[in-house]
Order: C-alpha cells, then sequence, then structure tokens
C-alpha cells in the first residue's frame, strides 16, 4: 500500500486492464430482484384494480358519488383483488428491501454520483435534444453507449429512482389505515386517500411507461448482448473495449 | 490439502445453515410470543404477510390512533358491501325489532354473559368520526355510535390466556382480532351510523368498527362473541372465513 501511495489515482486507472466490470454485482442482484417484484407488482396491482376501476379525488370516493375517470374494465369481485392484495405486499416487501439496499450501497459506492449523475459537459438543452431526437428516429445506440450511461438514461433512471419509487412507497402508505394512524403525514401530504390511491396509479403507469421504453431500448442496442451484461456484469463476454 | 478446504468449507457451510434454520426457528418462536405471528403466516403468501403484521405491530405498539373527522365531512353515501343475511333467524330477529336479539360473549372470560340490544345502548356510549376504506378501493367517512369493545370485554373478565376475540355473524363472514386491536381505543361495538340506529344492511343490529383495520375487518350483523387463546381450531384455523376467499386476516395493510 505504501509504495503505491505517491502514484496518482488516475496513472493506476489507466494501466487496469479494459475489460472492467460494467455493472457492479450489486447493481446486477438488486436489477434482477427488482424485475421480479415489479412484475408481480403490476400483475397484482392490476389484480386489485380490477374489484373498482374508478378513481376520485379527496378523501373519499365510491359508487354513487362522482368520480374523476372511470376505466372501461369490468367490476371484478373475489379472485384478483384476493391473492392480488397477498402478492402486492409480499412484493413490495422485496421491493422496498431490495430499493433500500440498493440506495445504500449506491450513496456508499458512489455509483449515484459517478454513473447517474450526468457528466461533466454531458447536461445541455443541444445534448439532450440531439439525444431525444435520435430515439425517436431508433437510431442505435451509439457504441459508447455499452459502457456508460447516455444522458437521456441518466435522467430517466434518477427520476425512477428519485422520484417514481418514492412517490409509490408515499402513496402506497397513505392508503393503509394502520400506517396512517402512527405516520398521518403520509395521507394528509397525499392530499387524501382516494388522491392517493389515483397518485399510485398514474404513477405506476410512468413506471410501466419507463419499463417499455427500457426493454424497447435494450431490444434496440441487442437485447442478448445487454441481457448478458447484466449477468455477467461484462460487456460483449471480455472482449476489449473497441 | 485442497481437498481439506474444502471439506472444511463444506462443514463451515453446513453449520452456518443449521445455525441460521435454527436461529429463525428461535426468532420465530419470540416473534410468536410477543403475537407478531399472524394465523395465515403458512403458504406462499405468509412471509409478506408476517412482515407486514409484525412490522405493523411494533409501529402501533403505543395504541395509535386512526385519524378523526368533523361532522362537515362526512360522507353523504355510504356504500353497502354486501347485503343483510336472507336467512330465517336473522330476517326474524329483524321484524321483531331486534328485542329477542342477544349478544353472547364466552370463551376464556370470567362471567360468560348476553346482552340484549337495550342493556348494550345503556353501556356508556361513544362516538367517532373516521374513514372507512374497502378493500376494493372505494372509502366513505361516518359517524359511529357504540360502546367500546375493551368496555365489554372488562365487564366479562377476559382471561389473562386469551389472545384473540372471534366474531359470529349472521352471515359467513366469521373474523377475529388480536387483543391490541381488540381493546384499542376506536374499537366499538357499534349500534348507530350517522345518528340513525344501524341499518340492515349496515350491520343492524350491531357491528364491530375497526379503525385501523379495512372495513371487511369491521365485522356486521354480530350475535356472539367469544375469547380464544388460539385460532388453530377456530374454523379452518386461519384466523376468518377472509384467507378461504384469498383475503388476508390481518386488513391494516
Amino acid at each position: 500500500m505504501a509504495a503505491t501511495t505517491y502514484l496518482e489515482a488516475g496513472t493506476i486507472r489507466e494501466t487496469r486492464p479494459l475489460d472492467t466490470l460494467r455493472f457492479s454485482l450489486l447493481v446486477r442482484i438488486t436489477h434482477w430482484l427488482n424485475t421480479i417484484s415489479f412484475v408481480a407488482l403490476v400483475v397484482s396491482g392490476f389484480g386489485i384494480l380490477l374489484a373498482h376501476p374508478r378513481f376520485y379525488w379527496g378523501e373519499t370516493g365510491g359508487l354513487g358519488t362522482p368520480s374523476i375517470f372511470d376505466l372501461p374494465l369490468p367490476f371484478m369481485l373475489g379472485g384478483p383483488s384476493g391473492w392480488g392484495r397477498y402478492m402486492h405486499f409480499q412484493a413490495a416487501w422485496l421491493c422496498v428491501l431490495t430499493g433500500l439496499l440498493y440506495a445504500i450501497s449506491g450513496l456508499m459506492s458512489q455509483h449515484f454520483r459517478k454513473n447517474l449523475w450526468p457528466a461533466k459537459g454531458q447536461l445541455s438543452w443541444k445534448s439532450l435534444r440531439g439525444e431525444i431526437w435520435n430515439r425517436l428516429r431508433f437510431e442505435k445506440p451509439a457504441a459508447e453507449e455499452a459502457y456508460s450511461y447516455s444522458l437521456l438514461q441518466r435522467l430517466s433512471y434518477l427520476a425512477v429512482v428519485f422520484f417514481l419509487f418514492p412517490l409509490m412507497i408515499w402513496t402506497g402508505m397513505a392508503m393503509s389505515p394502520a400506517v396512517t394512524s402512527v405516520f398521518p403525514f403520509f395521507v394528509r401530504s397525499s392530499g387524501g386517500y382516494e388522491t392517493a390511491r389515483t397518485i399510485h396509479f398514474f404513477a405506476a403507469n410512468l413506471l410501466v411507461l419507463f419499463v417499455l421504453v427500457h426493454v424497447a431500448m435494450v431490444c434496440l442496442a441487442g437485447f442478448v448482448q445487454r441481457t448478458r451484461a447484466m449477468i455477467t456484469g461484462r460487456v460483449s463476454g471480455g472482449r476489449v473495449r473497441p | 490439502m485442497s481437498g481439506n478446504v474444502s471439506r472444511r468449507k463444506l462443514i463451515t457451510t453446513g453449520l452456518t445453515a443449521a445455525a441460521g434454520v435454527a436461529g429463525l426457528g428461535v426468532a420465530a418462536k419470540i416473534a410468536d410470543h410477543y403475537g407478531l405471528i399472524p394465523p395465515d403466516w403458512g403458504g406462499i403468501w405468509g412471509p409478506g404477510e408476517t412482515l407486514t403484521y409484525a412490522t405493523q405491530r411494533l409501529l402501533m405498539a403505543n395504541g395509535s390512533l386512526a385519524r378523526e373527522f368533523n361532522r362537515s365531512e362526512v360522507s353523504k353515501v355510504v356504500p353497502v358491501s354486501g347485503p343483510q343475511p336472507k336467512t330465517d333467524p336473522y330476517q326474524r330477529l329483524l321484524a321483531g325489532g331486534f328485542a329477542d336479539w342477544r349478544l353472547a360473549i364466552d370463551g376464556l372470560v370470567a362471567r360468560p354473559s348476553t346482552f340484549s340490544l337495550d342493556e348494550i345502548k345503556r353501556m356508556p356510549a361513544k362516538s367517532q368520526i373516521t374513514h372507512q376504506a374497502c378493500e376494493e378501493g372505494w372509502s366513505f367517512i361516518a359517524e359511529w355510535t357504540g360502546v367500546p369493545l375493551s368496555y365489554v370485554m372488562n365487564l366479562v373478565g377476559v382471561s389473562e390466556k386469551a389472545k384473540f376475540v372471534v366474531f359470529y355473524p349472521f352471515d359467513a363472514s366469521w373474523d377475529s382480532l388480536d387483543l391490541p386491536d381488540a381493546y384499542h381505543a376506536q374499537t366499538f361495538l357499534a349500534y348507530n351510523l350517522n345518528g340513525k340506529d344501524l341499518p340492515a344492511d349496515h350491520g343492524a343490529p350491531l357491528r364491530v368498527r375497526v379503525a385501523r383495520q379495512l372495513g371487511y375487518k369491521s365485522v356486521k350483523y354480530l350475535h356472539r362473541l367469544t375469547l380464544v387463546d388460539s385460532l388453530k381450531n377456530v374454523g379452518d384455523g386461519r384466523g376468518s372465513a377472509s384467507p378461504s376467499y384469498g383475503y388476508s386476516w390481518y386488513a391494516g395493510i
């Protein structure tokens, strides 16, 4: 250790093999655990929704009171909303515990600052516009993007990790009569029980939209190669970075 | 040499796993002793259900109160979930204005008793304006008047061995509460909704009102309460009729 202290950190990095880990073990494990929990949450959330596919604003609402919108779905009593509920909360535990692990380790390892926070010179309207335009034309991402996140990726991942997921948990807590007896601020700050339910629904839709775009981008960039990278941690099976 | 190492590794791993299993077993015993294991802890949904129940029991250990509202916030519409039983004993009692109806309390109590509706109405009454959400997603705010369940339980003298109170209604939706929720300040035996006698479809003559759980826990059409030390031998052993329909026993969510 003492012998290397006079070396610049950068010098050491330069001499390391180029085929370094793209995704840390922790990011990979939490990614797949979160995949499982997210699929279970969406399926069960839809099951619960089928019991009453109507939405309200404020504290209360039900049949016989005005709704803000009705989904064109049947009212299904029993069945999906029962097992859906058991599944939803079990998956929510997996999701929250995985999320905590990811967030704490991401802060400690500076994953968020180094890999997700927009890199120097990356954040400008011009580059953002250019990137959005490339995405809209289904332009294949630059080869460089296999090794580092693009600006659009960074911004959307940050929004998902630090806004949408916390919002889902917050509005979820707001719907628990037991939790709000201890922490009433969850429901008060949400603007009421039914508002929390409506926000929960919209935020879930945004998350589903994110996943659809995410999977579409993975397919565009090369589904097998990118999925293998998220499993093994390495890009293109150990080939040297171009 | 390497064979030794891998054998040692194997033994260490085995011992660690055995210790882990034993540790889990001890943890489960302790958790059960402190009432942190729900009766429907088995099956594939058991882990999530147990985590939720145990966490919330610890969080709410100080008897936290559900939010209460002003009279101006009371909902104009109180939806009905599940109509009154059409069966004979209930319909006959309803037709007679519940004059012959009695609430029986038995099981692990010092003085098994029955009470008429008039006797219950003469007990010290309390009111609360609380929010009730159905598991389906709809909700309302209403004013409930009744006698705190804790008052009735103290009247009959609940044994120290008791851990749950079982509710028997005239319909099939029997259920049970743990004692922390049964003794909770907002758990009522309610006979009055928004200033009027409880309408038949809302659970006349008497229903329980559990403010910190979803609506299906507030059992309607009561006729008997039983104090028990375990739910294993009650019904199918999962604490209420709900798990057999796919719904969890604990509805604090």
